[in-house]
């Protein structure tokens, strides 16, 4: 039983966005990075988003509606932390064969204009419209999905990771006929990816090598496409834990942001649970919800477009946890009370200042929260290298003789610089009197 | 209901029945569960049976009251040891609102207190409620009006924590074991920090349908914490050293009987003939479960199950078809227990063939335990043990699919330098990351918000990383990867500066 999960039809396209038949040319094609109109989609979503005020209406997951050829290019590029760095981007590194129009880049992080500059720069590939005619074939068995479930084999339509080496990656969307390059050389998506094992050495076409590794919701944090500050593995890890999620479990999260955090809590409650997760801004709304779709993740979240502080979560006594990374978070905790199951549940908050912490506490009292505990986790990483340190030379007075010259060890050593703070983290449990 | 998917997902509120769901009256006590008691910042994992005598924080009673109430109830200590639900009281703003502005004229001379310990003893014989005794505390003590607010508020604060005997009953869950642990025993769980745990989790991907390797000798709480993220989904073969698996804190989470019928278990000295291909499951009556090694102490922390591998391996034999009715979950439970009777009562050429029957069960889980090892295809690898993990990891990791991540745990950090140097040396992994995490909790208070204390140092280390495909054969399998960590170093640093901020 497929859940009407959007299928991507194994088609090629060109730059200029028209379809071509697949295996047209008689080999690779090269795929375009850029979709002629780098904007979201036209029309009205069916049933995919809600308006802001709007409740969800017919069936969760209609088709995402967009007509072939105006499918945004999403370019799932490197973080942009990473850009910074200098990694998952070399100069050499061209658009993808096809010379096409290079986009400005807005100001603005999210969107298709992001993602087709994006793309643009970081030569990632974006996938082709979905097929409006409709969820792809049954023969995809409905575990298959790979931020969820493990895989042997790279399959069409997964998002793999691309691994460069030191830290250096970035994921690409496969696609029968398509081509990815790297600083190595060409990838060529049917022949080096479709059908090989997560893990595999590729070797480019320039020659070198990269790794292909499976999607993970760690992976994808530090890889996704950033249209707000994310949340990293590390504050991750202990908000999952103390929130007790798990399979099964029931979670209400706003704001969507980027999606760090969701596609970690999906993969948690997986596949008995469920996440319902609320974004006040619209572009970020429908750009989450295409991202779970591509994932396919879908059938685990739903994603409602509207504020949170003056509507809640769009559901009524059924969460096991509440998450909240919003502006005004005392707002909301009215509304995350009533998210919550009767029998009780726990509540996160995460704010970068402490008056809102303080603003957060005092609101969580008087709604008979307890168990009220802020904290605050850093990552400290560490370089192991060797090093050497040279012997003094104290003179040769003794007998025997002292060594000279260098001793060398292993080290451990912190890293120079390293994240200072991102937020604190508000626990409460929803008391039951 | 809004959000409700069609296909009988949770989304909605609407509970689907299938085997894993949580049932309706999960959130009650039963008797036989695992709990926890919580009173304040302490913890204490027990199991709910009647008339059995539990002490907890210089107070004993009996659980039978709990029964029947929500998870989450707190109780009060009444006489014989029964307990009482209190409904939490609003906090009664004291109308009283006389206090000092600094404490420049108080004076602790230890004489301001005008009850003597006799009287509040008398108090407490009479019965009178925790509240009554601070209420008496505060109206005899002659320097409270002068104490300024926020030292009031300290004052009854440590008064009620120490005469308001409130228990809490709740729900293990990782997080409350592992805290638990870690500030009771840390030395059973190596001192790994919640922190640390968490991250392991997360870390290694641990989700439902993973087929995880386990090797730890942290009391069962890492397998656990394991076991509680696949919610009873694909399959975990834990490594032990010894006789046999030490799950005192396993059993603490109060698992249904379904998850361990995927656990299996397989003995450390049988990896490297697995690996070589020698493997064969005879010389099994040796190692005979009976015989726990001393070494593998079994946490003190649960009253009741002194011998909880033996318990675990009846759990796996036994052949419970239940759907979580409440009444075969009591059965059970008390059956168990009585069991070590039975084999005193009973005839004794029955208890040789109990436990052959077991030993039969045993060979044949750990031959299907082999063989799932053998597979090679494992999602992941957890390593916390007092063990070095070097030759774990190089072991283990034989088992593990390519493109999975591993996590070990170390208390120290040296070893894993030396486990991250060997790992490279073998290749076929990427991505390695030797780390720790720092915690810092808060005092939120109005005008009285500040860090309480960090965490570090004393939590333990992470090595993480990403198993590849292994291609340290090939001439050209270069180095990418390899010893790079001299040269582009201080590039990172420093845009890494800039870029984490945020």
């Amino acid at each position: 039983m497929d859940n009407g999960r959007m299928g991507y039809e194994a088609r090629p396209r060109a730059a200029s966005g028209e379809s071509s038949g697949p295996g047209a040319g008689g080999g690779s094609v090269t795929v375009g990075c850029l979709r002629q109109r780098p904007t979201l989609r036209s029309g009205p979503p069916a049933g995919g988003v809600r308006g802001p005020r709007g409740r969800r209406s017919g069936p969760p997951r209609a088709a995402f509606g967009a007509p072939a050829g105006e499918r945004s290019g999403r370019g799932p590029g490197p973080s942009r932390a990473a850009r910074r760095r200098g990694r998952g981007r070399s100069p050499s590194r061209g658009l993808c064969g096809v010379s096409t129009e290079r986009r400005a880049r807005k100001p603005s992080l999210f969107g298709a204009v992001a993602a087709a500059a994006a793309a643009a720069r970081n030569h990632v590939r974006s996938p082709p419209a979905p097929n409006p005619a409709g969820p792809r074939a049954a023969s995809v068995e409905i575990f298959i999905m790979s931020f969820v479930k493990y895989e042997e084999l790279i399959k069409e339509g997964d998002t793999a990771i691309i691994f460069l080496g030191h830290g250096s990656m970035f994921p690409v969307q496969v696609q029968h006929g398509a081509q990815t390059q790297t600083k190595y050389g060409v990838i060529r998506h049917s022949a080096h990816l479709i059908g090989q094992p997560y893990g595999s050495r590729v070797t480019c076409s320039k020659g070198g090598w990269v790794y292909v590794l499976h999607p993970t919701p760690e992976l994808w944090t530090l890889n996704l496409p950033h249209r707000t500050q994310i949340l990293y593995s590390t504050d991750i890890s202990i908000i999952t834990m103390m929130l007790e999620l798990k399979p099964g479990s029931i979670v209400c999260e706003s704001g969507t942001g980027s999606g760090s955090l969701s596609h970690a809590i999906i993969r948690t409650v997986a596949p008995t649970g469920h996440l319902h997760t609320v974004e006040f801004h619209q572009q970020r709304a429908q750009k989450a919800e295409e991202e779970f779709r591509e994932h396919r993740v879908d059938r685990w979240v739903t994603v409602r477009n509207q504020d949170v502080c003056k509507n809640g979560f769009g559901v009524s006594h059924v969460a096991d946890a509440v998450f909240l990374d919003i502006p005004s978070p005392w707002e909301a905790i009215g509304h995350a009370k009533d998210a919550l199951k009767v029998e009780g549940g726990r509540l996160c908050s995460f704010s970068p200042c402490i008056e809102q912490v303080q603003r957060t506490c005092q609101a969580l009292a008087e709604h008979g929260f307890i168990e009220v505990t802020t904290l605050e986790i850093l990552l400290r990483e560490y370089n192991v290298r060797t090093a050497n340190l040279p012997l003094p030379d104290l003179g040769g007075a003794l007998d025997p003789l002292p060594v000279l010259g260098e001793a060398q060890f292993k080290i451990g050593v912190p890293l120079k610089e390293t994240v200072g703070h991102t937020g604190y983290l508000t626990f409460a449990s929803k008391s039951l009197f | 209901m809004e959000g409700t998917k069609g296909e009988g997902q949770p989304g909605g509120g609407t509970m689907a029945n299938n085997a894993e769901q949580p049932r309706q009256q999960d959130h009650l006590v039963r008797d036989g569960d695992f709990v926890v008691l919580k009173r304040e910042d302490v913890f204490k994992a027990v199991q709910v049976q009647r008339r059995k005598k539990v002490t907890f924080e210089k107070q004993w009673f009996f659980l039978d009251n709990v029964i029947g109430h929500s998870y989450g109830t707190t109780f009060e200590v009444s006489s014989g040891g029964n307990l009482q639900p209190k409904k939490m009281m609003e906090e009664i703003t004291s109308e009283t609102k006389e206090a000092g502005i600094d404490n420049r004229n108080i004076v602790d001379d230890g004489k301001s207190q005008k009850l003597t310990q006799d009287d509040i003893k008398a108090l407490k014989d009479k019965g009178i409620k925790g509240e009554e005794i601070v209420q008496q505390l505060i109206e005899n003590s002659t320097t409270f009006r002068d104490k300024t607010e926020f030292a009031q508020d300290k004052y009854i604060k440590k008064k009620k924590k120490k005469y308001e005997a409130v228990i809490t009953v709740v729900k293990p869950s990782t997080r409350i074991l592992s805290i638990m642990y870690y500030a009771r025993e840390p030395g059973k769980i190596n001192y790994m920090r919640y922190d640390t745990l968490a991250q392991m989790l997360t870390l290694g991907n641990i989700h439902a349908g993973n087929k995880m390797i386990v090797m730890e000798t942290c009391a069962g709480l890492v397998l656990g914490a394991v076991m509680e993220r696949m919610g009873g989904f694909g399959s975990i073969i834990q490594m032990y050293p010894g006789g046999g698996p030490v799950r005192a804190a396993t059993t603490c989470f109060g698992f249904p009987k379904s998850f361990f019928n995927s656990l299996y278990e397989f003995p450390l000295g049988k990896v490297n003939s697995l690996l070589n291909g020698t493997f064969s499951s005879k010389a099994l009556p040796s190692e005979s479960k009976d015989s726990i090694s001393v070494e593998e102490n079994n946490g003190v922390l649960l009253d009741d199950l002194q011998t909880s591998p033996k318990e675990m391996e009846e759990n796996i034999i036994e052949v419970i078809e239940n759907n979580h009715p409440q009444q075969e979950t009591m059965e059970v439970i008390s059956q168990e227990p009585e069991y070590k009777d039975q084999k005193e009562r009973g005839n004794k050429k029955d208890y040789i063939q109990e436990f052959q029957k077991k030993q039969e069960q045993q060979k044949k889980r750990q031959i299907e335990a082999a063989a799932l090892l053998n597979e090679r295809n494992a999602d992941g690898l957890i390593i916390a043990s007092r063990y070095h993990p070097t030759p774990l990891a190089l072991s283990l990791l034989e088992f593990v699919a390519s493109s999975r991540p591993f996590v070990i745990y170390c208390h120290y950090k040296e070893p894993l330098v030396e486990c991250y140097t060997k790992l490279r040396e073998r290749g076929g992994v990427i991505n390695l990351r030797l780390s720790e995490t720092w915690l810092r909790n808060y005092q939120v208070l109005p005008d009285r918000s500040h860090p309480k204390l960090m965490m570090s140092g004393g939590g333990g280390y992470l090595l993480s990383g990403i198993t590849v495909a292994n291609d340290k054969q090939k001439p050209e399998s270069c180095t990418v990867e390899l010893e790079k960590n001299e040269e582009p170093i201080a590039k990172k640093q420093k845009v890494e500066e800039s870029e984490d901020l945020p």
